[in-house]
C-alpha cells in the first residue's frame, strides 16, 4: 500500500510540475508593463463621415481567410447591400451612428480593442487566443479552438463573435489583418481605405502622442479622454470622441484588467500545484488511517463484507 | 462473499416510466443530431451576448453539483470515518457517474468545435491561467475515477452471474450462425476469471483512487466558481466576488448531502424499500453547518463590499438573490430540530429546499445575474430545453436500469438472512 501511495503521489506531483512551468510562463507575461511599441489604431469619431468604406474593405480583404460572408437585410431580398446590424460571426468591424438629438450625434467604429492584458487570451483553455508580445496583436487560431465561447463571456467589450448558424462554426474577431492586408501592405485594410483620415495606424506610443496633440490643439472639440489608453490595463485600439463613450456603446471600465483579478485568485489557489498535492496527501493519510482502524472490526458488523473494509 | 453490503433490485426493467423516459431521451438525441447538422443557433437561443445558456448552466455547472452526492458521501465515509454510511455510497457514486458523464456529453454538444478537444491532451496548448482548462481536465479525470470506483459492482456481477441471458443467446445462435459454442463458453469463463483476478487487486488500491475522487471535485467545483471571476463587468455585484471559488465549493457539498437524502428517499419510495431514516437524519445533521458557513460568507462578503443595500433593494437581481438565500436558510433552519430530522417528510422537504436554493445560486451566477450589456436577452428555446430534458431523462433511465442489473442499493437487513441462505444454496 505504501508503495502505491508513493507512486500516486509522484504522478500527481509530476503533473503539478508540468502545470507549474506553463503557469510560470504566463505569469511572467502578466506583470509586463504597457508596451507602447505595439501596433495600434486611433479612431477619431469626430472625423468619421460614416461612409463604411472600412467595413467593406475589411470584408473584401478578410472574407476568405476569416470566413466572413455578406449579411442580408430583411428589406433587401435581392441581397444588394451588406447590412450587418452588429458585429457578428460574419463581420469583424462595424460603423454605427448614435443620435442623441438633431445636433448631437456621432459615428463609432467597433472592432477588437487588442487589449494589452486580454481577457480572451487569459481564459482560452487551449491557447487558441494568443497575444503576440512584439506586435500586440491578439490573434485567433481556428485549428485549436474548441468553440467553448469562454472568450465571449470574458471580453468586456463583447468582441468575439460566434457563428451560430453554421455546422462548423468558428470565433470571429479582428486580427489587425495579420495574415492579409498587414502582411501584404503593412497597414490594416480599414486604415488604408478611410477617405476621411479617421483611422490612423502606427505604433501605440506615436498614436497616443498624436491623440494628446489633437486634444491640446482643439480645446472644446473633444471629450478630454483617450478611450483605450488606460481601460482594462490599456488597449491598442484608441478612440477620440466628442460624445461620451458609454453613449457610443463603449463600456465604462476600470483601469485594472479583469484578467489580473481572476488570475491572481487562480494563481493563489494553484500556485506550484502545492495546495492540491498537499490536499491529496493529507486526505490519503487520513483515509488510510481510518481504514486500518476499521478494517478488521468492521467485518463482524456485516458478516459477509469484504475484509478491505468495503473499499 | 464479496460486496455483501449491496444488492440488486429485483424488478422488471420495462416499466411505464421506462417508456416515458425513453421517449424523452430519443427526442433529446434527435435534437442533438439536428444541432450537429444545422448549427447551435438552429436549436438554441444563445447569442453572442449570452454565449452560455442552459446547457452550461444546468447540465454542467448545476448538474455536476447535483452529482456531488458521491463526493459528499466519500468525504463522510473515508475522511470523517463514518463507516456505517458505507452501504449508501454505491448508489451515490452511480448517480455521480451519470451526472458527470452526461455533463461531459453536454459539453460536447455545447462546444462549437468538439473535434479540436484533443488539444486538452497536448501540453503545448495547455493554458494554466484558464479556469476552464482546470475544470475540463479535472472533470475528465473525475469521471474516470468514478468509473473505477464503480467497477467493483460490475466485477462482482461478472464473477458471480450465471450468464443465463448470454447462455440463452449462445444456444439460440448456435444452430444458426454456428459459431463455436465451446469457444464462446471459454470466452465467458475467461471474462469471469479476469473479473475474479482483478477485483482483489483493485480493492487494494481503491482507497487511493477514492481519495483522488475527493481531491478532484474539490478542485473543479471551486473552479466552476472561478470561471466567472473574469466577468467582472457582466456579473452583477451581488454575485461577483473573489469568494466565488469558496462559495461554489461549499455549495456543492451541501447540495451533495441533500441530494443523497433526496435520492435515498425517492428510490426507497419508488422501489418500495424501507426508508433509511437513521442514516438520513445523520446526514441531515451535517447540512446546517455547511449552509451556516456559506450564508455567513455570503453576508459577510456583501457587507464588506458594501452591497447589502443592493441585496435588499428588491429589484430584479435582489429578488433572485433573496429567493436563493431564503430557500437555503429555510431548509437549513428546518434541519436544526432533531425531531424533524427523524421525519422522512421533513427531511425530504428541507433537502429539496436546499437543493433548489443551491441550484438557484448557480443559475444566478451563470445566467440570471449575468448581464452582457444593453439589448441582450436570453431565455432557452424549446429545443434547447428538450435536449437538457433528454439528457436528464437518460440519466434517470440509466440509474433505473443499472440498479436492477448490478448490486448497487444497500442490502436490506430484513432480507439479509434470506439472501444469505439463497446464496449458499446457489453455491452448493
Ligand atoms: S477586446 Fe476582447 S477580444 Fe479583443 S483583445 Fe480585448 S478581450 Fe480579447
Ligand atoms: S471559443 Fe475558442 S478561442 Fe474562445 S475561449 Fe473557447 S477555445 Fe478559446
Ligand atoms: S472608412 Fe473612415 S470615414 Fe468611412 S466609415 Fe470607416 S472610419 Fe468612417
Amino acid at each position: 500500500m505504501k508503495k502505491t501511495s508513493r507512486r500516486q503521489f509522484l504522478k500527481v506531483a509530476a503533473a503539478g510540475a508540468a502545470i507549474l512551468t506553463t503557469g510560470k510562463a504566463s505569469a511572467s507575461e502578466m506583470h509586463q508593463k504597457v508596451n507602447n511599441n505595439t501596433l495600434s489604431m486611433l479612431y477619431d469619431a469626430t472625423k468619421c463621415v460614416g461612409c463604411k468604406a472600412c467595413m467593406a474593405a475589411c470584408k473584401r480583404v478578410n472574407g476568405d481567410y476569416g470566413s466572413l460572408s455578406y449579411e442580408r437585410a430583411s428589406f433587401d431580398p435581392d441581397g444588394l447591400w451588406d447590412a450587418p446590424q452588429d458585429l457578428t460571426g460574419s463581420t469583424r468591424t462595424l460603423i454605427k451612428l448614435f443620435k442623441e438629438s438633431e445636433r448631437d450625434w456621432s459615428y463609432v467604429k467597433y472592432s477588437c480593442m487588442h487589449c494589452q492584458k486580454p481577457s480572451c487570451v487569459s481564459v482560452c483553455p487551449v491557447a487558441a487566443m494568443t497575444r503576440d508580445p512584439q506586435t500586440g496583436i491578439v490573434d485567433y487560431n481556428k485549428n485549436t479552438c474548441i468553440g467553448c465561447r469562454y472568450c465571449q463571456v470574458a471580453c468586456a467589450f463583447n468582441i468575439p463573435k460566434f457563428q451560430w448558424d453554421r455546422a462548423l462554426p468558428q470565433i470571429v474577431k479582428c486580427d489587425l489583418c495579420k495574415n492579409t492586408n498587414l502582411r501584404q501592405k503593412g497597414i490594416t485594410a480599414c486604415a488604408e481605405v478611410c477617405p476621411a483620415g479617421a483611422i490612423s495606424f502606427g505604433k501605440r506610443g506615436d498614436l497616443l502622442e498624436e491623440a494628446q496633440k489633437r486634444l491640446r490643439e482643439n480645446p472644446g472639440k473633444y471629450l478630454n479622454h483617450i478611450y483605450g489608453e488606460k481601460e482594462v490595463g490599456g488597449a491598442n485600439h484608441l478612440y477620440l470622441s466628442s460624445m461620451q463613450f458609454n453613449k457610443l456603446g463603449l463600456p465604462v471600465l476600470k483601469d485594472e484588467a479583469p484578467a489580473e483579478f481572476s488570475e491572481k485568485i487562480q494563481h493563489t489557489i494553484y500556485k506550484g500545484f502545492i495546495a492540491p498535492v498537499a490536499l491529496y496527501g493529507t486526505l490519503c493519510w487520513i483515509a488510510v488511517k481510518n481504514m486500518r482502524k476499521h478494517g478488521p472490526e468492521e467485518t463482524d458488523h456485516h458478516k459477509d463484507t469484504d475484509k478491505q473494509g468495503g473499499a | 462473499m464479496g460486496h455483501g453490503e449491496y444488492q440488486k433490485h429485483e424488478a422488471k426493467i420495462f416499466t411505464p416510466s421506462f417508456i416515458v423516459l425513453l421517449v424523452l431521451t430519443l427526442i433529446g438525441f434527435f435534437l442533438v443530431a439536428l444541432r450537429f447538422i444545422k448549427g447551435i443557433g438552429a436549436v438554441s437561443n444563445m447569442s453572442d451576448g449570452y454565449p452560455w445558456g442552459i446547457w452550461i448552466t444546468y447540465d454542467v455547472a448545476t448538474g455536476t453539483a447535483i452529482a456531488c452526492g458521491g463526493y459528499a458521501m466519500a468525504i463522510l465515509v473515508y475522511i470523517r470515518n463514518r463507516m456505517h454510511y458505507h452501504p449508501m455510497i454505491r448508489s451515490a457514486i452511480l448517480t455521480s457517474m451519470f451526472g458527470y458523464g452526461l455533463a461531459g456529453f453536454s459539453v460536447m454538444v455545447d462546444v462549437g468545435r468538439p473535434w479540436n478537444a484533443y488539444n486538452f491532451f497536448i501540453p503545448s496548448q495547455w493554458q494554466a491561467n484558464s479556469a476552464m482548462f482546470e475544470v475540463a481536465l479535472c472533470v475528465m479525470a473525475y469521471t474516470t475515477v468514478l468509473a473505477i470506483e464503480f467497477l467493483p459492482a460490475i466485477l462482482t456481477t461478472l464473477e458471480n452471474t450465471k450468464w443465463e441471458k448470454a447462455q440463452a443467446i449462445i444456444a439460440w445462435l448456435n444452430p444458426r450462425i454456428a459459431p463455436d459454442k465451446e469457444a464462446l463458453q471459454q470466452k465467458l469463463d475467461f471474462v469471469k476469471a479476469g473479473a475474479a483476478w482483478l477485483k482483489p487487486r483493485l480493492d487494494k488500491v481503491l482507497i487511493f483512487i477514492i481519495v483522488l475522487g475527493i481531491t478532484l471535485p474539490t478542485m473543479h467545483q471551486s473552479s466552476l466558481g472561478s470561471l466567472l471571476l473574469i466577468a467582472s463587468t457582466k456579473l452583477h455585484p451581488l454575485w461577483h466576488t473573489g469568494f466565488l471559488p469558496l462559495l461554489f465549493l461549499i455549495n456543492c457539498m451541501y447540495i451533495g448531502y441533500s441530494i443523497a437524502i433526496l435520492e435515498s428517499v425517492i428510490s426507497c419510495y419508488a422501489f418500495k424499500r424501507p426508508f433509511e431514516t437513521k442514516e438520513l437524519s445523520g446526514l441531515a445533521k451535517i447540512i446546517p453547518w455547511l449552509t451556516g458557513i456559506w450564508l455567513s460568507v455570503v453576508v459577510g462578503d456583501l457587507a464588506w463590499r458594501g452591497q447589502l443595500t443592493k441585496a435588499l433593494s428588491f429589484d430584479f437581481y435582489s429578488r433572485f438573490f433573496l429567493l436563493e438565500f431564503c430557500l437555503i436558510a429555510a431548509g437549513s433552519f428546518l434541519l436544526f430540530s432533531s425531531k424533524r430530522r427523524e421525519s422522512i417528510r421533513w427531511l425530504f422537504v428541507s433537502a429539496a429546499l436546499i437543493v433548489v436554493g443551491g441550484a438557484l445560486y448557480r443559475f444566478n451566477v451563470y445566467l440570471i445575474g449575468f448581464n452582457p450589456g444593453k439589448g441582450w436577452r436570453y431565455f432557452p428555446a424549446l429545443a434547447e430545453l428538450m435536449i437538457t430534458v433528454g439528457i436528464v431523462a437518460f440519466e434517470i433511465l440509466g440509474y433505473q436500469v443499472i440498479v436492477k442489473i448490478l448490486p448497487v442499493l444497500p442490502r436490506l437487513h430484513t432480507r439479509q438472512q434470506l439472501d444469505a441462505t439463497k446464496e449458499a444454496a446457489q453455491k452448493a
